[in-house]
């Protein structure tokens, strides 16, 4: 029997909803999270929930003091939210979009991945605060992320996974960036109803394959999975892993992957200096260079701003045919 | 508001407590120990002793370079102190931190903080969870002069504002960001009159009388306990030395300047207060000179004795 069916959305306000219900320390926070509600003498009690409707609905169930609208501050309200989960809560806090990090950076960087090794010794601070963020074309920034220790990196491809790795998400007691992309917004997919965990630092072979292994996260893996239906056409058998995970990183399953297939494509929306992409090319070349048959490939965006030009916008990122492009160029 | 004789004589200790530390530390660097001084505090003494003279064990306190003082004031145990500043597995952070970066989250102390106004956003959320919990706890953050001039500072007041939150705004105006002198820095005469914009009420104090610091304080902290918001308060205060351990002040600022401010001492000043007003003996304030040497004595010796941590203490816990 097929499961129920939700979009990306409705899967991710089904998850925060789930988790609220059964931790009263999950707190939400961000720009328009209550979309302006929560003003119940003025008779305003819900509202949008947000610009993609991901926090839609909460506030009506959970009020104004845990679902709160923030004023545009990121620097005071990421800062706060480190504050409040070092004094006990889970706040899943929204910085709108990933580029947005250029005015709140040090919140993260020196505060909340570093709290717990620094603040006492006998009984650490914990910070086990969510910043999510949404990627599109202007900023994906995944690097600036993984670059730092202590934060965990997640990036969902499906309804299913967003499901399941927001709830390990919040229940993880490290601070967590959840990488949400504007292109899933509306992907539709089974999603069970009750509430399930996608562990954090396991990436998931989404297709196996004996000829080569094609990684990918978020959209990328959605990328992968096409470029593998055309290389199929060419009668070659590609194997699709889903990272899930950038932080840390699962290197067991891609090593385990590459050591059968003996090729590899990495497949990453991020400008490419530094990237996950290239970070896993020199992890693969470091442990596992001896299996190799051919030349690491990386698909990555390129090296420059992103353009405004809604045509060339569609050039800019990986696509089904430059993934398999790349896969081809080292199968020959 | 009054402090009890036992207050009074905690007060005074601790005050002579913090500088003697400083000064022993300085010592043994000049003996070629391996220790830091960190930032200087000596001078300032009163605004931390004045302040956690009215917090809880469980109200939290954030503070930035000058970290020392703030931490003993607000109850860490002088051996983890020293110990972290020595660099020692016995330190409050393991040796990981030192001065700007030790805590303990059961004292109430959140830490330093290395980056100048950084601390200021985080002292909203101890504050929000505070409010949502509804025990009364404070949050107390204190900065400096140079950090009324952060975004993070303008972005933190005012959301504290709109929340509503039981925070202290602590702002410990020393006349200089490194050797920037506030009157070229800051656009205002006094730093809490930056108060006005964000509708909460700003006070400046004299932060070389401890019980000047501990009325205007206590005054926020009660508004804070009692749900009415966030204050700002500026503290006037002086730092004897440089910025750092080894910077040359006379580079920035005259011997002339410093020597006026040296006969403000808020020792000194406390000194004469309580023996002209008969608050306390002479006698109360020799038994507290000769604890403060007894104790740092032993912390020192302490800190010496303890092993530096394992590079696997070092280096673990990328996770919780």
């Amino acid at each position: 029997m097929p499961g129920r069916e939700l979009a990306y959305w409705q899967a991710h306000v089904e998850a925060l909803h789930q988790e609220m219900q059964r931790d009263p320390t999950v707190i939400v926070m961000g720009e328009d999270v209550a979309g302006g509600a929560g003003r119940t003498d003025k008779g305003i009690i819900d509202a949008w929930g947000g610009p993609f409707g991901t926090t839609r609905g909460l506030i009506k169930e959970f009020g104004a003091d845990r679902v709160r609208d923030t004023p545009i501050s990121e620097t005071a309200f990421i800062g706060a939210a480190v504050g409040a989960a070092m004094a006990g809560y889970r706040p899943w806090v929204e910085l709108m979009y990933a580029h947005f990090i250029g005015v709140c950076l040090d919140q993260l960087l020196n505060n909340a991945a570093r709290a717990h090794r620094i603040l006492g010794s006998e009984h650490k601070v914990k910070v086990p605060i969510v910043v999510k963020t949404w990627l599109h074309v202007e900023g994906i920034l995944y690097a600036i992320f993984t670059h730092i220790p202590g934060l965990k990196v997640v990036a969902p491809s499906s309804p299913y996974t967003v499901k399941g790795l927001l709830i390990s998400s919040i229940r993880d007691d490290n601070p967590v960036i959840f990488c949400d992309n504007l292109a899933l917004l509306r992907m539709k997919g089974e999603v069970p109803e009750e509430p399930y965990t996608i562990p954090i630092g396991k990436a998931d072979v989404k297709k196996e394959g004996k000829d080569i292994t094609l990684v990918g996260m978020s959209n990328m893996t959605n990328v992968c999975m096409q470029a593998a239906e055309k290389l199929e056409k060419d009668g070659i058998n590609a194997e699709v892993i889903d990272l899930l995970s950038l932080s840390p990183l699962d290197e067991d399953t891609i090593l385990a992957s590459v050591r059968r297939t003996k090729h590899l494509v990495v497949v990453d929306e991020d400008y490419p200096r530094c990237s996950v992409a290239k970070d896993i090319a020199a992890v693969v070349a470091d442990k596992a260079f001896d299996y190799l048959d051919a030349p690491i490939k990386t698909v990555n965006s390129p090296h420059a701003v992103p353009p405004y030009n809604r045509f060339l916008e569609h050039l800019y990122p990986p696509n089904p045919e430059k993934v398999a492009e790349a896969a081809r160029s080292i199968l020959r | 508001m009054t402090l009890k004789r036992e207050q009074l004589i905690w007060a005074y200790e601790m005050m002579v407590l913090i500088r003697r530390l400083e000064e022993s530390l300085m010592d043994a660097v000049a003996q070629g120990k391996p220790t830091y001084v960190g930032h200087p505090y000596s001078g300032q003494e009163a605004v931390a002793v004045g302040v956690c003279a009215n917090l809880n064990s469980n109200d939290y306190l954030f503070s930035s370079h000058r970290a020392k003082g703030w931490a003993l004031a607000k109850g860490l145990d002088l051996n983890k102190v020293v110990a972290e500043m020595w660099g020692k597995v016995t330190g409050a952070s393991m040796g990981r931190g030192g001065e700007m970066q030790m805590a303990d989250a059961t004292a109430g102390y959140m830490g330093g903080n290395v980056v100048v106004a950084s601390n200021l956003p985080l002292a909203c959320g101890t504050a929000l969870a505070a409010k949502l919990r509804g025990k009364g706890q404070v949050t107390v953050c204190q900065f400096g002069d140079g950090a009324s001039n952060q975004g993070a500072f303008h972005e933190s007041l005012n959301l504290s504002a709109i929340w509503k939150l039981p925070v202290v705004w602590l702002c410990e105006n020393n006349r200089y960001a490194e050797s920037t002198p506030v009157e070229y820095a800051v656009s205002v005469p006094n730093i809490a009159e930056r108060a006005k914009a964000y509708n909460i009420p700003g006070v400046t104090v004299d932060g070389q009388d401890v019980l000047a610091v501990y009325d205007a304080a206590g005054q926020a902290v009660k508004r804070a306990r009692t749900g009415e918001g966030p204050t700002l308060v500026e503290a006037k205060t002086y730092r004897y030395y440089g910025h750092f351990f080894g910077d040359k002040t006379t580079r920035y600022r005259t011997q002339e300047e410093e020597a006026a401010f040296r006969a403000k001492d808020c020792i000194l000043q406390f000194k004469k207060k309580v023996l002209e007003q008969e608050l306390l003996t002479p006698k109360d304030l020799e038994s507290a000179d000769q604890r403060v040497e007894v104790k740092i004595a032993g912390a020192m010796k302490f800190a010496e004795e303890s092993r530096y941590p394992t590079v696997e203490e070092l280096l673990g816990d990328v996770y919780v």
